[in-house]
């Protein structure tokens, strides 16, 4: 009895920091959080379609591998999806909020379209073309990143919107070039790119359109990997992203660091404008990017910036976008369900975090 | 001068959405969270108004404007909420990355506001797109006094929210500014740890002014839907650019609620400009409407160039709080 006191005075429960957890308990608890989350938007289909929810995902499976054509796609866009986020991973370690890579993209997006109109009237040789697309879509992503970098390293200019404000400069940009390039005229949309000449498209290699995406993107994965984990590079962005004192009291030059990184995440994200223009869509317009700036952001967080993991991130979510698109369209509802299922997927997986990094002690029973 | 008066209020009607925005986040900022979900705040603002004005009036035999417009403020404003509740859930109890969950929270609102406006009507058994003509109407009356000439169309002719927007500008102004519980909130904004200390309930301070915060951003939402676009809905991602506008709009006011009113209408100038200059092509349209970012880039530049104390976000804004951290 005399105890009493004691235990209303203790919390219910109370929150300490892990000091280590092993990567298997780690999983388990992203998958715990992972199927909850599976559960909720089972649940919101239902509720809106009526449909049981185990029947949805199997058409959500058949809608992102139903046929060759679609898992191909789904593999076409979960590499758009890695390779954005695998440029913005070496910003986000530097703790550099790079919110921009839409602007970044759509960039690269205009680069390599004008330089399939112009080549294409040119008749450049394909080689050629070739190389002339990947520098200016590398050049045009790498100066959008860059400037907010360089006033970032110079004033500590608020970078995150900084690069907020130069997705809509890029987006009106990028409209400005839409009138400009239309075809035909008065369509306000610039078409199929060289639809006959098919002048500046990627190849078809071993019979698919999209081996040369999975190519270029995989090829990046390893290299970033490295770059971020094995370079002289890497070292510095990850020092700097810990602290900046440390870095500068280590010797680092942080006004070089960030520019440089800056530079190296508009690229890729020049080159995941490329692919999207080149090697996709064919076409330019406003929704080349298409918020994929902004998922990625999460598939990089996530991730913890590791190039591997974010396959997998990258590819649950196009498949749920996939899946969520097949149901919309057997219902005839719209594409829009896709977003909220990720939005509820990212939320679970967000507050899993935290059961990662912290213990929740519940009171114990005294008797 | 008839076109310069058009001018002047189509930029009041575009800064009233934006400046809803900028005003919730500015007292979500103030606490010293970044909520980057204000686009979705409003995407969940602006839909919640409608669907429940749509139930309404397809329930109600007579269904009255005020009514319509009562039910769908409140909606409106809890369903925005409840997307600021999400939020802080994550961020202040679960210490999620701040930007992460706003940008989360930005897709999801997006894409619930995007799913229901375009299939509601489908899903009702209805076709064609939603309307709501009588809650339209109610947000959208004016006073005979729009009627007196060109001072009385600059001033009068706009519905009751253009008016909110600016009295609630304002109350956040004096709330922060004059009042205590103002004081402990930005204590909390600025240095949570020293307001812990001084027995400020951070947890509280910082829920209430980030769910509060977003009820009021979502009336921008609210306010674009039933008087910007007439109580319709379109996919075409429009509240979405307002709402980054909105997050803009608060760093150019410098976290001032006061400046963000004039700043409001100076953004909504700046985005109709072009209609009023003769002449242009329509790919040199596009880019005037560059327009509001550039100077937004130009204003944040600015501050960070003179770097004079007032004018910086609250100290601690984007960090996770935990007591046992220090």
């Amino acid at each position: 009895m005399s105890t009493n006191s004691h235990e209303h005075s203790e919390p219910l429960f109370r929150i300490s920091k892990r000091t280590g957890i092993s990567a298997p308990k780690a999983w388990i608890i992203r998958g715990i959080a992972l199927l909850m989350a599976l559960v909720v938007s089972g649940l919101v289909i239902f509720a809106i379609v009526k449909l049981n929810p185990t029947k949805v995902y199997i058409a959500m499976f058949e809608g992102a591998f139903g046929t060759p054509k679609r898992s191909w796609v789904t593999i076409r866009d979960t590499m758009m999806m890695l390779c954005i986020a695998i440029g913005l991973a070496p910003a986000f370690k530097m703790r550099f909020w790079n919110i921009g890579a839409e602007g970044q993209i759509l960039m690269g997006g205009i680069a390599t379209a004008a330089c399939m109109i112009y080549g294409g009237k040119a008749a450049l040789p394909t080689p050629l073309l070739f190389a002339l697309m990947l520098v200016t879509s590398v050049a045009a992503g790498a100066v959008w990143g860059m400037i907010p970098g360089v006033f970032k390293a110079r004033w500590n200019t608020n970078e995150t919107l900084f690069t907020l404000m130069m997705n809509y400069v890029a987006i009106q940009l990028t409209s400005f070039c839409v009138s400009k390039w239309e075809n035909p005229y008065g369509s306000n949309s610039v078409g199929i790119i060289n639809q006959l000449t098919q002048k500046g498209w990627f190849p078809a290699i071993f019979g698919q359109p999209y081996t040369l995406n999975v190519i270029i993107v995989m090829a990046l994965t390893v290299a970033m990997f490295i770059y971020l984990k094995y370079s002289k590079h890497g070292y510095e962005i990850a020092v700097v992203g810990d602290s900046e004192n440390t870095a500068r009291y280590a010797g680092i030059s942080v006004r070089k660091v960030y520019v440089r990184t800056m530079a190296l995440s508009g690229a890729i994200c020049g080159i995941a404008g490329f692919l999207a223009v080149s090697g996709a869509s064919h076409t330019i317009s406003t929704s080349t990017a298409g918020g994929r700036g902004f998922t990625a952001i999460i598939v990089a967080w996530l991730a913890k910036f590791n190039t591997f993991v974010m396959i997998l991130i990258s590819f649950l979510l196009i498949f749920l976008e996939k899946g969520a698109i097949e149901i919309a369209s057997r219902y005839n509802l719209n594409d829009y369900a896709s977003q909220i299922i990720t939005g509820i997927i990212l939320f679970f997986i967000l507050g899993s975090e935290f059961f990662i990094n912290y213990k929740v002690n519940f009171r114990r029973r005294h008797n | 001068m008839k076109e310069l008066i058009s001018l002047f209020t189509s930029a009041i009607v575009f800064g009233s959405v934006i400046l809803f925005g900028a005003t919730g986040e500015i007292l979500t900022e103030k606490s010293g969270n970044l909520n980057l979900g204000v686009p979705g705040i409003m995407y969940l603002g602006g839909i919640a108004g409608l669907v429940s004005a749509f139930f309404y009036e397809a329930s109600a035999a007579h269904p009255v404007p005020f009514v319509a417009v009562l039910i769908s403020l409140l909606c409106a404003f809890a369903a925005a909420a409840l997307g600021g509740l999400i939020f802080s859930f994550l961020t202040i109890s679960l210490r999620a990355n701040q930007n992460v969950t706003g940008l989360t929270l930005t897709i999801f609102g997006s894409g619930v506001a995007n799913f229901f406006g375009g299939s509601l009507n489908k899903l009702a058994g209805g076709v064609g797109q939603i309307s709501v003509s009588v809650a339209s109407s109610g947000y959208r009356a004016v006073t005979p006094l729009s009627k007196m000439g060109p001072v009385g169309e600059l001033l009068f002719s706009y519905g009751f929210l253009a008016y909110l927007a600016v009295i609630v500008a304002i109350a956040v102004q004096l709330f922060l500014n004059r009042s205590r519980a103002g004081l402990n909130l930005r204590a909390v904004g600025e240095n949570p740890g020293t307001a812990d200390a001084a027995g400020i309930d951070v947890t509280k301070n910082k829920y209430l002014a980030t769910c509060i915060g977003a009820g009021i951003s979502g009336l921008g939402g609210l306010y674009y839907v039933m008087d910007y676009t007439k109580g319709t809905w379109a996919n075409d991602g429009t509240i979405e650019g307002l709402g980054w506008l909105a997050v803009a709009l608060v760093i150019f006011a410098t976290w001032r609620s006061v400046n963000a009113i004039w700043g409001a209408y100076l953004f909504g100038l700046l985005f109709w400009v072009y209609l009023y200059i003769p002449g242009l092509a329509r790919s040199t349209i596009e880019l005037f409407k560059m327009l509001p970012y550039l100077v937004t880039i130009a204003v944040l530049i600015i501050v960070s160039l003179r770097n004079r104390k007032e004018n910086q976000p609250p100290a601690s804004l984007g960090l996770a709080y935990f007591r046992e951290e220090r």
